[in-house]
């Protein structure tokens, strides 16, 4: 499986996923520098988290217009599989290959603590590995979590399935106290309706082995390897 | 000429900064003050002399990039 990582500047968990990439798949994944003008033929192009551009006008704002990403988007438009995490998923929003928009979590804080993630689509390239209703811990790190999205984008997102991964408590609800930015339906991750692109605010790729507190972010990259080969 | 343009959140949009300014001024004994919404201002420069292309190009800019229009609304002013 080949993929490549995007790094904008002031994304900083590229090395994160540029590791758990290669752990999991085998290969190096190709890291393209945002003014890089071509990105080789993969089968996966990851955005990571960070601070692109500084969070300038709107958090990821910049990097969906930065030329690479135009890159990004026709690859999304053959059917390439495209993940956005953290950051990754407002250029996603931004550039409009997902609907909504990521706006200042609703405590005005910024939030870095585990959260519980119910599975609650494992039909799709990304959570192929988890079963359905699967819960798992995973960290958050974001400043501008709280997805929105108008009526009608959000009752699409739910019925056909696409919210991929939701914000509950330890029995699988999805309360109040387990959501923790404010996010509609408590909504932590989804996907397009073609399936190819996934974003999500919480950080898989700082969970792929156990040294790291926890190995729950692993099924995330299994899948893809499923999804692929 | 100047372009001024206003970026604001949409009504039914959450403003969780503007409600935090909300209740900052009521602390400070500003009462009365029902709702607070905050948003951007910006200011362009712009070589276009004609007020109604340079509006129009304006128009596009914040449909490009200045706003996000699922969530913002958008006022320009020519001058």
């Amino acid at each position: 499986m080949k993929t490549a990582v995007i790094v904008f500047p002031a994304s900083n968990c590229d090395r994160d996923m540029i590791v758990a990439l290669e752990k999991t798949t085998g290969q190096k994944p190709h890291i393209i520098w945002h003014q890089d003008e071509e990105i080789p033929p993969v089968d996966l192009i990851a955005l990571p988290g960070g601070f692109s551009f500084g969070d300038y006008l709107r958090c990821g704002a910049m990097a969906a217009r930065s030329p690479v990403t135009k890159q990004v988007i026709e690859h999304a438009k053959r059917g390439g599989n495209v993940i956005g995490i953290c950051n990754g998923f407002q250029v996603l929003t931004e550039t409009g290959l997902l609907p909504g928009a990521l706006m200042r979590n609703k405590s005005l804080k910024f939030v870095c603590k585990d959260v519980n993630l119910r599975v609650d689509n494992n039909d799709t390239p990304f959570t192929n590995a988890y079963s359905e209703g699967q819960i798992i811990t995973v960290p958050v790190a974001h400043h501008d979590g709280n997805y929105f999205a108008d009526e009608d984008t959000l009752k699409a997102l739910e019925d056909e399935g696409r919210v991929a991964f939701r914000y509950v408590d330890t029995t699988g609800e999805a309360t109040k106290a387990a959501n923790p930015n404010g996010s509609q339906n408590n909504i932590a991750g989804i996907i397009n309706r073609r399936k190819n692109i996934i974003g999500l605010m919480p950080h898989p790729e700082r969970l792929i082995e156990d040294i790291q507190g926890g190995s729950d972010g692993l099924g995330f990259f299994k899948s893809m390897i499923n999804a692929i080969n | 000429m100047k372009a001024r343009v206003h970026i604001t959140l949409k009504n039914g949009v959450l403003d969780p900064q503007g409600k935090a300014i909300q209740h900052a001024l009521s602390a400070l004994g500003f009462g009365g003050v029902d709702d607070v919404r905050q948003g951007k201002y910006i200011e362009l420069d712009l070589q276009e002399t004609d007020p109604e292309k340079a509006e129009a190009t304006v128009e596009e800019m914040c449909k490009k990039l200045l706003s996000n229009t699922i969530i913002e609304n958008y006022t320009i002013e020519i001058k």
